[in-house]
């Protein structure tokens, strides 16, 4: 019986591997909270990623429960923040962007379904004195209505 | 002889090229997620440290709706299941039956909507979703008997505009009340 040829397995795994390292975006920071967003059916796509930044807010993960407790924390980047901090953050942002963009920059809030709006409310209103307008409540498209 | 053995090119062995690429392939699988980028977009508000004034408008354009700490919902003075919400919201604002107490037309129409500092997030966003659900019914509605498709981003601007012009999505948002934080 003569031997199957796999000769040609590295190069299906290589498209395997390409298809994953176009389709996937490298973790830009770590998790501390626990965000699961809520589902929703009137969803809007997020087309520039480069004109996204990222806010979440959510109870810390028990492994940063002991840091930073376990009431609602927000975290810009990878640093758990207080609310103070985000006009600073939304700043640097726009430094990497094109001025002539700027206008189309938009915040997607990554807000665990538990959270109570207090903390969101107060998010809000700092990205309204900040000038940032453009919001995204993220959400998961609701299952069975596709 | 031996010479030319040596000029013969030699086979490189191939077969942990497979397992090379099964390492790298599972490397990028487990530092990678795929971002589901999904979510409902809106547009806050300009701030200013007056309250928006909504007590001025004739009440009848104006739908209120409030969200307790306990994730319950008044419309319009009586409480409501989310489920209704939709549907009350279009007959608000569309008016089919040109009822006194409803929207006189789609433009003067106001959503007004009002939590707590205690309301659930979720809560929040399930209400938000029904309001802009009812408006993109009826976009699509409109879209429908005007241009014979669906409303969509890829209609041409002059379509869209008219459209959300006939029926604008005008939300306006009170400053919470604070009821129920838990911090």
């Amino acid at each position: 019986m003569p031997a199957i040829s796999t000769a040609s397995l590295p190069d299906i795994i290589f498209m395997l591997l390409f298809f994953f390292m176009v389709v996937t975006v490298l973790r830009q920071s770590e998790l501390k909270l626990k965000v699961v967003t809520p589902e929703a059916t009137e969803l809007t796509k997020l087309e520039d990623k480069s004109l996204v930044n990222y806010i979440y807010i959510g109870k810390p993960t028990p492994q940063y429960q002991d840091l930073y407790g376990t009431a609602p924390q927000l975290q810009l980047n990878d640093k758990i923040s207080r609310k103070d901090q985000i006009p600073f953050f939304l700043a640097e942002f726009k430094q990497g962007v094109p001025e002539a963009l700027h206008g189309r920059i938009t915040s997607s809030l990554r807000v665990d379904g538990e959270v109570t709006m207090g903390i969101v409310t107060d998010v809000k209103t700092e990205l309204r004195k900040a000038g940032q307008l453009r919001v995204n409540y993220s959400a998961k498209t609701r299952a069975g209505d596709l | 002889m031996a010479r030319g053995k040596r000029l013969q090119a030699p086979e490189i062995n191939a077969s942990s090229m497979a397992d090379i690429a099964f390492l790298l392939l599972i490397f990028f699988l487990v530092t990678t997620e795929i971002v589901e980028d999904k979510g409902i977009l809106v547009k806050l508000p300009p701030w200013s440290e007056d309250e928006p004034d909504i007590t001025k408008l004739n009440e009848r354009n104006v739908f209120s709706v409030l969200v307790n700490k306990d994730n319950d919902l008044l419309v319009r003075g009586e409480p409501t299941d989310l489920s209704d919400l939709r549907e009350r919201a279009k007959e608000f604002i569309a008016n089919p039956s040109k009822r006194p107490d409803l929207a006189e037309k789609p433009t003067k129409a106001i959503i007004s909507l009002k939590n707590d500092r205690g309301t659930e997030y979720a809560t929040y966003l399930a209400v938000y979703n029904e309001l802009q659900g009812a408006y993109n019914e009826l976009w699509n509605e409109l879209a429908n008997s005007k241009f014979g498709v669906d409303y969509s981003e890829d209609l041409p601007f002059a379509q869209r505009k008219e459209i959300k012009g006939t029926i604008p999505f005008v939300l306006s948002e009170a400053e919470p009340t604070s009821f129920g934080e838990e911090d």
